[in-house]
């Protein structure tokens, strides 16, 4: 992890761009929805986790392109040991990028959008946690797939997205509900879905990602 | 009794579709000995080295390095070769250092900060240390390259071209560095369609030619002019 974190300081191409693509997606949603503060609230989570999820689709879909440039990635193969190890470093590296990319995304939302989150942000950012593990679990996984396929740009989120849907939908029901002032109670359901499918994609990714690897 | 030889490859084929690349590779390469596999372009040299590597799996036939099946045991492998390809499996943004520690501790090496600066200084890259590898030529990333091997002591090196785009003084490192290796018991095959310090290096010339070893012979028999006619006669009827 600290490999990718250091590439990562030196060369800040991922997360410049991805500030300013974040800071892009802002200034598009302030346009199409205007002042109206009830049509706002009604969409607000969606759009924080769209937010997220193109903000991701971009990040974790780099994750790999590190390991092509002077062949790496063979290396990596040939690396005698525990395969899992590198996903579980991916993993790490990615889930920090995310909440960086996040937490930014979170502070304009409420600056943007005038959304006052004084209360909420312990819950609401335990659903962010929940959600992100989930989405940076599987896209990392997604993202080591498609490495090496010519196609990458194009397949990644086709093939993300659809396993995300109850990732999407438990993050923004229970989004919405703490942005109302809910108890996290109120949402204790989807939050257990969180749970189960944070672990169940990270499990999946630490036990095939050996077989992803060598192709 | 001969001790088993390190790498040994039988009736191997590879295919890709109907194109058979390899068809009934056969060779063997014993401790402290060098073999230079040469070829024409599309031979089958880089994918040989490849099937050795455990990055491909035959069609048929066995490829065995230190005993153990290349396909079958691949980590096992993987613990004895070292692999220096067109890609130098190096990280641009990191200094050498610290492509050095992070390819020591992937590969499950605790190796200390003086161990470290030993194995740079091996590779005679200790002054350079501390820079990014973005800045450095392509003799000194294929020294880092090698630096890694002086941490893992591989037993069998692949080597692809080993000594292309390097200047005088690279080539020359790098032949004695491999002859130190020879010495110290280690077997290197090295693809290479080139006839200059790689047969300086080699104890063997394999000629690889229609998917097959075409002629297998020592190298001290031979002078240079007597390679390139070897090479001309093989690839020109075999390619």
């Amino acid at each position: 992890m600290w490999k990718d974190l250091l590439v990562e300081r030196r060369s800040k191409e991922t997360l410049n761009g991805l500030f300013f693509f974040s800071l892009l997606l802002l200034f598009v949603f302030q346009f199409a929805l205007g002042p109206d503060r009830e049509r706002l609230a009604a969409v607000l989570p969606g759009l924080l986790w769209l937010g997220f999820i193109l903000s991701g689709l971009l990040g974790l879909g780099r994750t790999f392109l590190v390991e092509r440039e002077n062949d790496c990635w063979e290396g990596l193969l040939l690396a005698p040991g525990d395969k899992s190890a590198i996903y579980v470093g991916k993993l790490a590296g990615n889930l920090l990028l995310m909440l960086v990319i996040e937490t930014v995304l979170v502070a304009m939302f409420a600056v943007f959008f005038n959304v006052d989150l004084g209360a909420a942000w312990p819950a609401l950012a335990l659903v962010i946690v929940l959600g992100t593990v989930g989405f940076t679990a599987v896209g990392t996984l997604f993202a080591a797939m498609t490495a090496q396929v010519r196609a990458r740009e194009l397949l990644f989120p086709v093939l993300l997205l659809p396993v995300q849907v109850p990732v999407l939908l438990a993050t923004v029901r229970a989004t919405e509900a703490v942005l109302l002032g809910e108890p996290l109670g109120a949402v204790a359901n989807w939050l257990k879905l969180l749970a189960a499918a944070d672990l169940i994609y990270v499990v999946v990714g630490v036990l095939t990602f050996e077989f992803v690897l060598e192709g | 009794m001969t001790p088993d030889p390190l790498v040994r490859v039988s009736g191997l084929r590879k295919a890709f579709g109907t194109r058979r690349v390899l068809d009934g590779v056969t060779l063997e390469v014993g401790a402290g000995e060098a073999v230079a596999l040469l070829g024409a372009n599309g031979a089958g040299k880089t994918t040989l080295l490849k099937l050795l590597a455990t990055l491909a799996r035959p069609t048929r036939g066995t490829a065995l390095i230190g005993g153990h099946d290349c396909a079958r045991r691949p980590e096992a492998v993987r613990r004895l070769i070292g692999l220096v390809a067109h890609g130098a499996h190096v990280y641009e943004d990191l200094t050498a250092r610290e492509n050095l520690r992070f390819w020591a501790t992937l590969g499950g090496l605790r190796v200390p900060p003086a161990g470290l600066a030993a194995a740079l200084a091996d590779v005679e890259l200790e002054r350079h240390a501390d820079e990014r590898v973005r800045t450095f030529s392509e003799g000194m990333r294929r020294r880092l390259s090698l630096a890694r091997f002086v941490l893992a002591r591989p037993r069998v090196l692949l080597l692809d071209e080993p000594f292309a785009g390097l200047d005088q003084r690279a080539k020359k490192w790098l032949e004695e560095y491999l002859q130190a290796f020879k010495a110290g018991g280690g077997a290197i095959v090295m693809a290479t369609h080139s006839f200059g310090r790689e047969l300086a290096v080699a104890d063997r010339i394999a000629i690889l030619a229609a998917g097959a070893i075409a002629l297998d012979t020592p190298r001290a028999s031979l002078t240079a002019d007597d390679v390139q006619r070897l090479y001309a006669l093989h690839t020109e009827n075999g390619s």
